[in-house]
């Protein structure tokens, strides 16, 4: 069996231009080793052989005539997309009952940039049922499981492309973040996951599940592939008010430069007691990596960190309250029976959505209603921006932040599944950066005792991605963690 | 006791947009359903909305008419309900940071002048509609969606008002102003201007306000007076009876001629207002609004105004010819023409007004011409047709939209100016009527009148009168 799964955006696109493969190839030896693993990792809601086929065909066709100069960064390159990204005429779930035979008619635009760029779609991967939740387990149609340790969860909850990743079933992936659901998962399954600023990337086609937060990430096999796909989804998009009109750089010309001088904010509020010991001990290894690259360790403050996850669980369920009343039965999607009007749409939300769902609706309703607004919603909104001047304050005295990505490793499937404080905490360091809407990227550093990856984090300004990437990719070069493959 | 009533009007007028508020749908009135919807406004998952900039214009613009403060800072809000004819679940209105605050506009009653406040004026998205099928006999309901998206105005007034007459004044102006303003067509029969009123009363002299009642579904301005006179009346019944009136929204049947119970304080909606997080907060621009302030049409007050300055038309003529815009450019382009002013208005609130009305056909689309009035006036004026044969000349031309000259001609319809062929009708008529002529004669003045119009009457009114009424007096004194 041919191995050209295992390669990197990079790689296969210079061996797809050189002409020693061809995209045909290439996706063939993605489905075989998706035919080979997917039973045990599960990574898929749907996959989409077929089409992947002939685009793919479509692919070479372009690159035989282009030659090597001109080819287009995506051409024959297999990616899988989280479920809730928009894909004309392929079932766009979100993981959910409620939207198990849903084909959008449109495509979003983060997909159709990829496509017009001539990328080949392998599938659709796993998440929690609209976006809710860090380990996959609350999807509607099954559990996804981390490559690493087939008993553990693989983060969530962009848990299916993280895995799909991590387990070579494609060369790189789209997830969506909106308080770590990138991040998290790529620490869990030891790929690489980045949150842009908000507003760098379009949500036009991207199911909202907290419009404020959400935003598209790539999630790959090493930083360089990040900053390649992320040079195809940026930019400001006419369908999309809050994508914001700034200019694009190539974000892979950064990659390469040394980060002497650079200076890297230590957050003390975010290693605290409890805090898992060996992920503590790989992330202050990781520091001192760094620091030997010249970067300049400065211990900051971020003041409010310790409101961050009350903040978001009341914003983000607000938000989820109003985005999801469309799933009503009456347009699409499925409808239960009833005996009149309100019998028909209970019915069909208690059928259709998931327990997560439920309770996150009505938690946003609540913080929502009269007489709470102020206490809830509007309090939380408050403290959003003193957690963003939290950051902004950090960045007038240093270039970039440095963090764990998750207090733990993977943990073991059902083991928080009927905790769900215990299951919120698990985004304690990544939601700050939603909130804020600071870029932040998670890359390996290190393993646990039991095998499992670490997580590290990076976070810069404002559409200061390049920093992100820059630091993120030093660190990764100067370590060999990107080399460990799971033995699935 | 005596109670003063207390009214606060909220308008929803539909703007006169080609697309619609967040997508680039038609907003047509009458297509088929769900045909002019696509995936933004239909509310399928990950859509997101983007303003229609000519909205924002459209909404400042009304604002500036009105005398509002526009707001350099305002944002969309979501409010959230479920109902079928609401795709998304939420309707994306303003609540917090309306575009246009602070407005009034004035109404004038029996000659007196009162101002009205209009708090503020916001745009929404209007919903769509639900086509229930068991009026023929189904268990089902359609929605049509073409509706979903079409941009409104919500224009709500201060409790400024005190009768029903005067709430129908205000919606008159203001609709009269959407009107020239060219921003809603004011079609209250087809739901393109709608209005729902805030009715309380209070003891006379108390500045405290009762508790108000909300009535809806008010479609005509024949229901806003119907509507709120009902209320009225009800309220005051109960008060008399020493009962206290319930805070709740009542629907207005307009077959029944009745308000009835729609909803009550503790059933009201809890729309859970949030700032629409999909769209970013508008920040307006100072210069764009004076470039909408100057552009903006000279308003029915203003026009009134001129009419009566620079044309000398008594001022209830100028209200008529100001009474809708058509009527008032009709007028003007006549009087540019060369028409005289009064000469102008005459025929427009007579004859005009007078066919447009038996048809139900406004001043748009008529087919007669404001030159073709001032064709027939210039024959009027230099003899050729009299007063009388005028009337049959004008209905002509409304008929046909041909030249007053054209039809003159066709219809042999010249006045008879020839003194030869009026002297033999004068003399037929004073010999076949010899009594009348001796009664004249022996001194009933007033007879002369009689056989003028016996000569007009063999002439089909194509004599010259004033020639009539010469020759037949020098025959008779003769």
């Amino acid at each position: 069996m041919s191995s050209l799964h295992t390669l990197t955006i990079s790689e296969a696109q210079k061996l797809l231009r050189g002409k020693e493969i061809t995209a045909g190839e290439l996706a063939e030896s993605v489905f075989q080793r998706v035919n080979a693993v997917e039973e045990k990792v599960k990574a898929f809601i749907t996959l989409t052989k077929e089409t992947a086929l002939l685009m793919a065909d479509e692919a070479q066709k372009i690159i035989h005539v282009q030659g090597e100069s001109g080819a287009p960064s995506f051409l024959g390159i297999p990616l899988a997309v989280k479920d809730n990204m928009c894909t004309k005429g392929v079932p766009t779930t979100c993981a959910s009952k409620i939207l198990r035979n849903f084909v959008p008619p449109y495509e979003s635009t983060a997909t159709s940039r990829l496509k017009k760029d001539g990328y080949v779609l392998v599938g659709k991967t796993n998440l929690d049922e609209f976006a809710m939740g860090s380990s996959t387990e609350n999807s509607g149609f099954h559990t996804t499981r981390n490559p690493w340790d087939l008993t553990r969860i693989p983060g969530g909850s962009s848990g299916g492309s993280a895995a799909a990743v991590c387990a070579d079933e494609c060369i790189a992936a789209l997830g969506s973040d909106t308080g770590g659901s990138v991040r998290q998962p790529a620490a869990l399954c030891g790929v690489v996951g980045l949150k842009p600023t908000y507003g760098r990337v379009s949500r036009y086609g991207l199911v909202a599940y907290a419009s404020s937060l959400d935003q598209i990430g790539p999630i790959t096999k090493d930083v360089r592939d990040s900053a390649i796909l992320l040079n195809v989804i940026a930019g400001h998009d006419p369908a999309d008010s809050t994508s914001v009109p700034v200019p694009v750089p190539d974000f892979t010309k950064v990659l390469g430069r040394d980060i002497k001088g650079m200076k890297l904010g230590i957050p003390k509020e975010y290693f605290i007691e409890g805090m898992d010991k060996e992920v503590e001990h790989s992330v202050k290894k990781a520091i001192a990596t760094l620091e030997s690259l010249g970067a300049i360790p400065v211990e900051v403050s971020l003041p409010h960190t310790g409101y961050a996850v009350a903040t978001y669980y009341v914003l983000a369920t607000s938000e989820a309250s109003s985005n999801l009343a469309r799933y009503d039965g009456v347009k699409y999607g499925l409808r239960a029976g009833g005996k009149d009007l309100m019998d028909m749409y209970m019915s069909t939300r208690a059928q259709g959505f998931g327990a997560e769902i439920k309770r996150r609706i009505m938690l946003g309703t609540y913080a929502l209603s009269s007489g709470y607004y102020e206490a809830y919603y509007k309090k939380a909104r408050q403290v959003r921006t003193l957690i963003k001047k939290d950051f902004e304050n950090a960045f007038q005295t240093v270039d970039i932040i440095v963090t764990p990505t998750s207090p733990t490793a993977a943990f073991k499937v059902g083991e928080k599944a009927s905790d769900p404080l215990q299951m919120y905490l698990s985004d304690i360091f990544t939601i700050s950066m939603n909130l804020a809407g600071v870029p932040a990227i998670s890359v390996p550093c290190g393993f646990t005792s039991e095998g499992l990856p670490v997580g590290l984090q990076f976070i810069g300004k404002h559409f200061d991605e390049e920093s992100v990437l820059k630091a993120s990719y030093a660190y990764e070069q100067a370590t060999d963690w990107r080399k460990r493959r799971p033995a699935l | 006791m005596k109670y003063e009533t207390v009214i606060g009007l909220e308008v929803h007028a539909q703007m006169l947009t080609e697309t619609k508020i967040f997508c680039g749908c038609s907003t047509k009135f009458g297509a088929e359903p769900n045909t002019q919807s696509c995936q933004i406004c239909i509310g399928m998952p990950g859509v997101l909305p983007v303003l229609n900039k000519k909205a924002l214009e459209f909404a400042v613009k009304t604002g500036l008419a009105v005398n509002c403060a526009i707001s350099r800072y305002s944002r969309f809000a979501r409010k959230n309900y479920f109902y079928p004819d609401l795709p998304k679940g939420y309707q994306i209105s303003q609540f917090e940071l309306p575009i246009c605050e602070h407005g009034h506009l004035d109404i004038v009653l029996d000659g007196a002048v009162k101002r009205i406040g209009i708090t503020r004026i916001h745009m929404e998205e209007d919903a769509g509609k639900n086509i229930h099928e068991s009026a023929s006999g189904g268990n089902y309901s359609f929605v049509d969606l073409n509706r979903a998206g079409v941009p409104l105005m919500e224009i709500v007034s201060e409790p400024d008002m005190r009768s029903p007459q005067e709430a129908v004044e205000y919606m008159k102006k203001l609709r009269n102003i959407l009107r020239y303003l060219g921003v809603c067509d004011g079609n209250m029969e087809q739901g393109s201007l709608r209005c729902d009123a805030n009715v309380s009363l209070r003891p006379a002299g108390r500045k405290e306000l009762g508790t108000k009642v909300e009535i809806k579904n008010i479609n005509s301005f024949k229901f806003v007076e119907k509507a709120l006179d009902y209320e009225i009346l009800r309220q005051l019944k109960i008060l008399a009876d020493g009962g206290r009136i319930i805070q709740e929204t009542r629907l207005w049947d307009s077959v029944r001629n009745v308000t009835e119970s729609m909803r009550g304080k503790e059933e009201a909606h809890d729309y859970r207002y949030f700032p629409e997080p999909d769209l970013v907060p508008m920040t307006v621009d100072q210069t764009w609004i004076h470039d909408i302030q100057s552009s903006l049409p000279e308003l029915p007050d203003k026009r009134k105004e001129r009419f009566v300055s620079a044309f000398g038309i008594p001022e209830q003529d100028a209200d008529l010819m100001i009474s809708e815009k058509s009527v008032a450019d009709w007028f003007e382009e006549a009087v540019n023409l060369g028409g005289q002013p009064k000469d102008v208005s005459n025929w427009i609130k007579g004859d005009l007004m007078k066919l447009l009305n038996e048809e139900g056909k406004t001043f748009d689309e008529c087919l007669f011409r404001p030159s073709g009035l001032v064709g027939m006036l210039k024959l009027i004026n230099n003899g050729t047709i009299s007063g009388k044969i005028a009337k049959t000349v004008f209905e002509e031309i409304y008929r046909t939209g041909k030249d007053a000259e054209v039809i003159v001609r066709e219809k042999g319809l010249v006045q008879i100016t020839d003194t030869g062929a009026i002297e033999k009708a004068v003399d037929d008529i004073i010999a076949a009527n010899p009594q009348e002529v001796d009664r004249y004669k022996a001194g009933e003045e007033k007879l002369i009148g009689f056989l003028v119009g016996q000569v007009m009457k063999t002439t089909k009114g194509k004599a010259n009168p004033p020639m009539v009424n010469e020759l037949l007096k020098r025959k008779l004194s003769g």
